[in-house]
């Protein structure tokens, strides 16, 4: 950005404003939606990307409902299937910015298949997933991400179900980008959906967010003020880490079992300490990390892993342009010609 | 070439010719044994040497069921004549079995008299047993009543293959072409459209080529010069329209006329897929044509699939989807969501026998009633029905053309007959098709996302890129032009109607129905899709006996063209033969409010003219 207001290409820069509708926002007043939205729109002038090629798509539930606030393109579609509708128009449109907006339910239940496919095929989409650890629009069911005996509609007497870790789905999925971030660190979650939109290829950012109605203080156990810097440990590449109050504690590997220690116990030094990567090729570390939960370990928020590869987008558009070269822009009176033709006279 | 060329063995056979009409002839076999190859081949030379032809492949869902087993049999029936023809014919008149299950599958079908060619290499004790037989039907007399022909088909392939460096088992592979060489000789082929064939296909493996060449050419040999055949027949070239013809199945015409649409459009395609039975060939034919510019994607599931064409259809592509009817029910939900959003979508569904898996790889027309109904609440999208596989070309135009021009939804209603079936295509001038230019708004001033076109309620298109027509659209409901989120009651009875009426409007844009026959008549058949011909073939015998009957068959099914209640009028009874329960004749009753009577029929196969004829008959 050049100082005058304007882009180094001479376009005019934008602002937060001209990402903002007039439609009324229809969350739940508290909700930690407001902070993504007020995140995404404040990061989105920064990206130097003119409005009319950025995409929003969605599925259905709360988070759902976020293209209809952004000042973008926007898609609501159906259940689950937003990532399917988005690799469309990202094919269709490489120019396009095209980001995903799902959350637990949508992503994890009833969009599973869609989410892994579109992760593996390294379609160049920035998945932000809203993970509030309940169904909030249908009211207080429990999700895939709700922790085993959770109480709540569907299930008084507790779940049943054990939770899936949308982490570790993600590197199974092989996802070129995965990061983590949270709906109360503004300035974090900021700088985490920059991380992402630089990202070329499948990226995938799980954000913390509280539903203060049906789920209120699911992540207040690590995240408050007063516990979260002994009860989170931030990501930083090429770094120790390292974590705590004082900065005197970090993670150790012991085989494949990471483990807590504390610098100057015990002969313990820095050198210790596992050293971050989030460029390692194999996301076996970074999987290791994506399971670490609280209260065993401290919740790591950050980049767990970013590598480059080619899109799914470059690799089709490469075979049209190799097809064009070796045959020859299509013709179509070749076309209904082809195979055996005779004449009736 | 052998030294013997075709032309001197036709000259040199002492053996009289004799002139036929038309001929029905079916190859069967075990799935292994390569009689698709066979049937396909004996079409494009029939069609080569002028003969019209109608083709069914009938071939099990099992890849290679047990060899030798009942459900491993493969078939082929191809009609060719001298005469227009327009079904693959009733019972055939000639039976190649390859084994005692094929047989035993076919033989039911063969007309009294009819000429039955056996291998009977194949014809051994474990082989009868796995097709059922107690005794030997060789020596049991129980095929007395035709001209039964018994010949020693493998092992005779492997005596003209003797000096081949292939290995046994793929030497008994090339028996398919040993079979093809006898049935070129009786019925007076040429071999050379097929020995061109075989370099083509197999010019990368010299030997192979080289042993399907001389097993084909030993075949034909061995019935000249054993005179296994008392005589020869010959079917002339039939009085086609003079014209540039192509042999194409249904599913190549399909792939062909979408990329044709979509050059006419001036957009690429995006065709989202997930491979089914029997759909995927259009997939494979679309992929092939990456230099038209065109997308494939063979998505995770059918959701996907369709998903990512109504994503691709929002950002200005030619969106295509294709599957079949189990596919087409787990895009329901995804339909629905073109039909709210306005999007130009085709849903090709190349239909198949159900419900659930039913028969996957035998044809059916039961999905009428999905496509027009099978979505959540008030949902109605265009649906047009090609008639015969050449049509398939045609019908993806006019599906293109609908869906763009009037912002909706289109089904392609193609089935497994017309998919794999088989006719001379003539080649048309790229002049005669329609224009069908697509312009997308770019003017920001007084844009608004569900706009309307005055003649056919079109919303605008709009896509992502376009500078100041930033806008959202979704599965909710819409307040008309602003396009914003609205629940009021009003707006959505309002909406519901305004969807209607712009499906309904598409009947300006639709030719009237033409009659085949007199306008009026005691019997009009009325049909749609894959019956048109056995439909017309039936109609046109009854009027050469000189019937009042006359026929009529729908290419647009939603909406219908707005003459079809005119031409119904005409008649004392309108018969609707339907390979369902009576879907159309419940939609003509419906609409109509006349007493049309259904002749359905759901047995996987498309109807017999005679049992057309016999239905009609009823009537007069």
């Amino acid at each position: 950005m050049s100082e005058n207001g304007h882009t180094t290409n001479g376009a005019v820069k934008l602002t937060r404003k001209d990402f903002q509708t007039d439609q009324e926002v229809r969350w739940c007043p508290g909700c930690g939606d407001y902070s993504i939205l007020a995140q995404v729109q404040k990061v989105m002038p920064e990206l130097g990307i003119p409005k009319e090629k950025i995409v929003f798509i969605s599925g259905i539930g709360c988070s759902s409902r976020f293209p209809y606030y952004m000042n973008t393109y926007g898609f609501h579609t159906i259940h689950g299937r937003a990532p399917a509708f988005a690799t469309g128009v990202k094919v269709a449109n490489p120019d396009l910015q095209v980001w995903v907006i799902t959350g637990d339910g949508d992503a994890l239940s009833i969009g599973g298949n869609h989410f892994i496919h579109a992760l593996r095929r390294n379609v160049d989409l920035k998945i932000i997933l809203f993970n509030n650890r309940i169904y909030g629009l249908t009211k207080g069911q429990y999700s895939p991400t709700s922790e085993l005996g959770k109480r709540n509609k569907s299930a008084p007497m507790g779940t049943i179900d054990y939770p899936i870790n949308p982490l570790s789905l993600a590197f199974a999925a092989e996802a070129t980008f995965v990061g983590r971030s949270l709906d109360v660190d503004p300035k974090h979650l900021a700088m985490m959906i920059e991380r992402l939109a630089a990202h070329k290829g499948s990226g995938f950012l799980e954000v913390y967010q509280n539903c203060n109605i049906f789920n209120d203080g699911a992540f207040k156990s690590f995240n408050e003020r007063e516990v979260k810097e002994d009860r989170m440990i931030q990501l930083e590449h090429g770094k120790p880490l390292v974590f705590g109050k004082n900065k005197d504690k970090g993670i150790r590997l012991n085989g494949v079992t990471p483990e807590i220690v504390t610098i100057g116990e015990t002969g313990i030094t820095v050198d210790d300490i596992l050293v971050h990567n989030e460029n390692a090729h194999e996301p076996n570390l970074p999987y290791i990390l994506g399971r670490m939960q609280f209260p065993e370990y401290p919740v790591p928020m950050g980049v767990f892993r970013v590598i480059e590869r080619p899109t799914y987008e470059q690799m089709l558009a490469g075979q049209i342009s190799t097809a064009v070269e070796t045959k020859g822009a299509g013709s179509l009176e070749k076309l209904i010609n082809s195979g055996e033709t005779w004449v009736i006279n | 070439m052998s030294a013997t060329t075709l032309e001197e063995s036709i000259t040199n056979t002492k053996l009289p010719i004799e002139e036929l009409e038309a001929v029905t002839i079916r190859f069967a076999g075990d799935s292994g044994d390569g009689m698709q190859v066979t049937g396909g081949q004996f079409t494009a030379t029939s069609a080569i040497i002028g003969n019209d032809i109608s083709t069914l492949p009938d071939f099990p869902a099992e890849i290679r069921a047990p060899a030798g087993s009942l459900p491993g049999v493969s078939g082929y029936q191809l009609n060719f004549s001298s005469r227009d023809i327009r079904t693959p014919g009733d019972e055939p008149q000639v039976l190649v079995a390859m084994n005692p299950a094929a047989l035993k599958v076919n033989i039911k079908d063969l007309e009294p008299g009819g000429i039955l060619v056996l291998n009977t290499d194949e014809f051994n004790d474990g082989n009868l047993k796995k097709a059922g037989y107690a005794a030997n039907p060789l020596n049991d007399g129980s095929l007395s009543g035709y001209r039964l022909f018994q010949i020693p088909i493998t092992s005779l392939t492997l005596k003209a293959l003797e000096n081949s460096s292939m290995p046994f088992k793929q030497q008994e592979r090339c028996k398919n072409f040993y079979a093809l060489g006898l049935m070129y000789w009786l019925y007076d082929r040429p071999m050379e459209p097929s020995l061109k064939w075989i370099e083509e296909k197999f010019g990368a493996k010299p030997e192979v080529a080289e042993a399907n060449a001389m097993a084909l050419k030993a075949g034909y040999n061995y019935a000249d010069t054993m005179e296994l055949f008392t005589t020869h027949y010959h079917v002339g070239k039939a009085q086609i329209r003079p014209g540039k013809y192509r042999n194409i199945t249904g599913n190549e015409a399909t792939a062909i006329g979408f990329i044709t649409a979509s050059q006419l459009a001036g957009r690429p395609i995006f065709y989202g897929s997930y491979p089914i039975t029997p759909a995927s060939d259009v997939l494979h034919e679309l992929s092939k044509h990456k230099n038209f510019g065109v997308k494939t994607f063979q998505a995770e599931d059918e959701i996907a699939a369709i998903g990512a064409a109504i994503g691709a259809a929002f950002a200005g592509h030619i969106g295509l989807t294709g599957t079949s009817g189990p596919g087409v029910a787990l895009k329901s939900e995804a339909i629905g969501l073109a039909v709210m959003t306005e999007l130009p979508l085709i849903v090709i569904d190349v239909q198949r026998g159900g419900p659930s898996t039913g028969l996957p790889t035998k044809t059916e027309q039961a999905d009428l009633l999905q496509a027009m109904f099978g979505r959540n609440s008030e949902s109605p999208v265009g649906i047009v029905s090609p008639a015969t596989p050449g049509d398939c070309f045609r019908m993806a135009i006019e599906a293109v053309r609908l869906a763009t021009k009037y912002m909706a939804p289109v089904f392609f209603l193609s089935d497994g007959y017309l998919g794999n079936g088989s006719e001379p295509w003539e080649i048309p001038s790229l002049d005669s098709l329609p224009e069908m230019k697509v312009n997308f708004r770019t003017e920001a001033e007084g844009f608004f996302p569900y706009l309307r076109d005055e003649k056919t309620l079109a919303r605008p298109w709009a896509i992502p890129g376009t500078p100041g027509l930033e806008h959202r659209i979704g599965g909710i409901e819409k307040q008309n032009i602003t396009g914003n989120v609205n629940y009021e009651p009003d707006n959505h009875d309002f909406m519901v109607r305004l969807r209607a009426e712009k499906i309904q409007r598409m009947q300006q844009d639709i030719p009237p129905i033409d009659v085949f026959g007199a306008p009026e008549g005691k019997v009009l058949v009325l049909g749609w899709g894959s019956t048109y011909g056995a439909i017309t073939t039936a109609v046109e015998h009854m009027r050469e006996q000189g019937h009042a009957v006359s026929s009529a068959h729908l290419r647009y099914l939603n909406p219908f063209p707005s003459n079809l209640g005119e031409v119904l009028k005409g008649f004392e009874t309108v018969i609707v033969p339907e390979l369902n329960l009576g879907q159309l004749c419940m939609l003509i009753r419906a609409k109509f409010l006349i007493d049309a009577v259904s002749f359905s029929q759901v047995r996987g196969k498309p109807f017999k003219v005679s049992s057309l004829v016999n239905k009609i008959k009823e009537y007069l």
